[in-house]
């Protein structure tokens, strides 16, 4: 457990020091006019200090309880790794080339931000819709490495690392799923020629969304071919 | 300190900077009522919801009763289905009545009033996770009448047995029991995600954290605990369901069932319960953090006095909330643990109770001195005090390695948590609900029916639930369909027994009271005045009582103070509410 408990000692941490950063010092039972709004006091931008959209923030603590999640099934990897019974597995060549197309999909939803910062709609297009079709293809990589195992007769459920492969690959296959999902509103928002302004904030959140789970991606990757 | 004080005059306020949100207005009965996006309408449904499962889990606790008070009486009741009871009663109580009506319920409710926003941030969303709670509640329902019943796995649902042949419903009722708890937690993440973010984001002028209630704060930091730790039964859940429906071997050790060697292989039972526990004992926090909160706000309201210790009792809650993370396995002290680390687990269980300590000192000293109004809310809520003290002081014996072993699974062990995590919470649920009914529905209860609700729960509860200590004293183990000769049980234990099932009995009548009450009062109760508490937090200074869609009227409130400006020195009246400026404040 204790991998998770990393994540969550350094999460508290940031939330008790922001805590601590709100509310030392302050005398609650002096009333005064309110000169200080929420907005003052609210999260902010850590790259340009502004205040956050409430769905960013929204995307935030989304990311927080994914990160428990995955941390949690790290942590019962790694206990479950050290009963005698565990027999390492060898990951099918394929999810080398299922990486490269994940860190490709991610940098061209990264060019459709930059593109929707500039205002260029061509650039939008491009960025999405290549980095969704990539993301597609990546999702049926990872079904041809699952048939890829159970047909070099690894689909011996029994063995804990097979398993624990299958779990892993299909949560994270799962998340991104649900983030196509929320990438083809984008586009249909791309499609009915919505105001650029909530283009670029669609276009943004999945392009973080994509960068989460690449490092999430790369994180169980690297778990699974070390074990 | 500064010169300015609780009462001085200072006319300069600024524009409002908290953009206005647009609100969906439903035009359709269905829309206002069913497919709601208010956040009022969705906290009544989830309340609403809550209840009716609670209700059925008050049933099967009674027939439980039935069995241990007069055994071989009733013929219903065979050892299969009384261990489904237990398990369905504990399960429904913990997350489905519990967690799911003070932060999908009164979370809904309150956090916009108080803070002083429209809506939740996210009102679609939030609509989603009422109707996705709703499906899991269907669920766990469904799974009483599959092949074989709902599961007697108990409900921490430990495995092997939980999905081995001869455990009750170790068939449809576990798969279904886990698919519940998976789509619960779904449901729970996207409201979760709102009462976080509408905390953060959606506070009015001059609502600093620090001015926010106790309520708000209590549900606020039990969300952020909820959000960290379901993903824990998530993912025991989602393992153990792989382990019974294709066969891999995550928590299921080798081993021989009903003759047969099983195709499992060497999983591992213990991972499971740090999974559940890590999710397990932070629940127990999801639940009281809110009930702390609401608590505070009820004494301090009702005794006229500021909540003592203010910071204190934030920072408590705040520490409670981390620490809570770290005390999971002094629910496994009979798992055989390395002893360095049954220690380390004993330690933070005896220093989280140090934050806990001091809330309780501090409510305490909020009554002291206070000009107290008994009423129905402040009996519920000094009921809260003494029953938490009394099931938080066991609590330190079962947190102790040596003292726990001979105590685990004992019924001490029963009246530990009932006392601490069930009847505290319930009695602030009570509490809160005749508090706020008068906004909810903008009619009075029964006063007199509320008092006989009260006392008949309250003392009953003690009738029920001070015995079992003497019980678990001697040793009678829990989730036992019958005792039978047992040579060490004293011959008076089996009317100890009797007695506890009348007692129990008469609490679950009592709650027709309670419900009788809430119908009749809904349509015949008096009008009720808009703040008839006399309360400062904003949901009590609203246009319209109850309040419409949108809460407050055209323009949102600007908060002035605190919460807690009762008795304030030089002003007129006893109580000054959030949004009333300096420059406003009678004098006296």
């Amino acid at each position: 457990m204790s991998i998770v408990l990393v994540f969550l000692a350094l999460l508290m941490g940031a939330v008790v020091w922001w805590l601590v950063k709100q509310t030392i010092n302050v005398q609650p039972w002096v009333a005064h006019p309110a000169t200080d709004s929420v907005r003052d006091e609210g999260i902010r931008s850590p790259i340009t200090s502004k205040p956050l959209s409430n769905i960013k923030i929204g995307l935030g603590v989304f990311l927080a309880v994914a990160t428990s999640l995955f941390a949690l099934f790290i942590s019962a990897y790694s206990i479950r790794m050290e009963y005698p019974d565990w027999r390492p597995i060898t990951e099918p060549a394929l999810l080398w080339t299922n990486t490269a197309i994940l860190v490709l999909s991610s940098v061209f939803l990264q060019w459709g931000w930059v593109g929707a910062k500039r205002g260029n709609l061509q650039t939008v297009w491009l960025g999405v819709g290549i980095g969704g079709a990539f993301s597609i293809a990546f999702i049926f990589g990872q079904w041809t490495a699952w048939e890829q195992l159970a047909s070099a007769g690894f689909f011996a459920i029994g063995n804990p690392a097979i398993g624990f492969f299958y779990v892993l690959t299909g949560a994270h296959a799962l998340h991104l799923i649900g983030g196509l999902v929320a990438l083809s509103r984008t586009v249909s928002r791309l499609w009915r020629r919505q105001d650029m302004e909530s283009i670029k904030v669609g276009v943004e959140l999945c392009a973080v969304y994509w960068h989460y789970l690449l490092v999430v991606w790369l994180i169980l990757f690297g778990l699974l071919l070390t074990t | 300190m500064s010169e300015t004080t609780a009462h001085d005059a200072v006319d300069f306020a600024p524009p409002a900077e908290v953009g206005e949100m647009e609100l969906y207005h439903a035009k359709t009965w269905i829309g206002k009522y069913v497919w709601s996006q208010d956040a009022k309408v969705i906290a009544i449904q989830y309340g609403i919801t809550a209840i009716a499962i609670g209700l059925v889990a008050l049933v099967l606790s009674v027939i439980m009763r039935l069995q241990l008070g007069f055994p071989n009486t009733f013929s219903f009741i065979d050892p299969s289905n009384y261990i489904q009871f237990v398990t369905m009663h504990g399960m429904i109580m913990v997350v489905y009545l519990l967690t799911a009506l003070f932060l999908g319920g009164f979370g809904n409710y309150l956090i916009p009033l108080m803070v002083g926003a429209r809506d939740m941030v996210f009102p679609y969303l939030n609509m989603i996770s009422y109707w996705v709670y709703l499906a899991a509640v269907l669920i766990l329902v469904a799974s009483f009448f599959v092949p074989g019943g709902a599961t007697g796995a108990g409900w921490t649902l430990y495995p092997p047995q939980a999905i081995t042949e001869g455990t009750p419903g170790s068939d449809g009722g576990i798969i279904l029991m886990l698919l519940s708890l998976g789509v619960f937690i779904i449901g729970f993440t996207m409201g979760g995600l709102n009462y976080v973010v509408t905390v953060l984001q959606a506070r009015t002028r001059g609502m600093s954290l620090m001015r926010m209630p106790l309520t708000v704060w209590g549900i606020f930091v039990a969300t952020i605990l909820a959000l960290l730790a379901f993903p824990a039964l998530l993912v025991s859940a989602i393992m153990m369901l792989l382990d019974k429906l294709i066969g891999t071997s995550f928590f299921m050790p080798a081993m021989v069932s009903l003759g047969e060697q099983t195709a499992y292989d060497g999983g591992s039972p213990i991972l499971f319960q740090h999974l559940f526990w890590f999710f397990g004992h932070p629940e127990v926090y999801i639940v009281a953090l809110p009930a702390f909160g609401i608590v505070s706000d009820l004494l301090s309201t009702h005794a006229r006095k500021a909540i003592f210790g203010y910071r204190m009792m934030v920072w408590a809650i705040v520490a409670i909330g981390g620490l809570s993370f770290i005390v999971w396995a002094h629910h496994m002290y009979v798992s055989g643990m390395n002893p360095y680390f049954g220690f380390f687990f004993a330690t933070t269980t005896l220093i989280i109770a140090v934050p806990t300590a001091l809330k309780v000192y501090n409510w305490v000293l909020t009554l002291w001195r206070g000009n107290i109004r008994l009423n129905v809310p402040m009996l519920f809520a000094i009921g809260f005090v003494f029953t938490f003290i009394n099931g938080g002081l066991t609590g330190l014996f079962l947190g102790n390695v040596t003292v726990d072993l001979p105590l685990s699974d004992t019924y001490f062990v029963i009246a530990h948590f009932h006392m601490v995590m069930a009847v505290s919470p319930v009695l602030v649920i009570f509490g809160a609900i005749y508090h706020w009914y008068p906004k909810i529905t903008g009619r009075m209860y029964d006063d007199g029916l509320a008092k006989v609700h009260f006392w008949l729960t309250f003392l009953g509860t003690y009738a029920i639930y001070y015995p079992m200590h003497y019980l678990g004293l001697e040793g009678i183990p829990r989730r036992y369909f019958a005792y039978g000769d047992t040579a060490f049980m004293s011959e008076s234990s089996q009317d100890l027994n009797a007695a506890i099932t009348i007692a129990a009995i008469v609490v679950a009548l009592a709650q027709l009271f309670f419900i009788y009450n809430m119908i009749v009062s809904y349509f015949r109760g008096k009008k009720a005045d808009p703040n008839p508490w006399e309360a400062t937090t904003l949901e009590w200074q609203t246009a319209d009582n109850p309040p419409k869609h949108g809460n407050f009227g055209p323009e949102l409130p600007a908060v002035y103070r605190w919460a807690y400006d009762f008795g304030v020195p030089g002003a007129a009246d006893d109580y000054i509410p959030q949004n009333v400026p300096p420059k406003d404040v009678k004098k006296a």
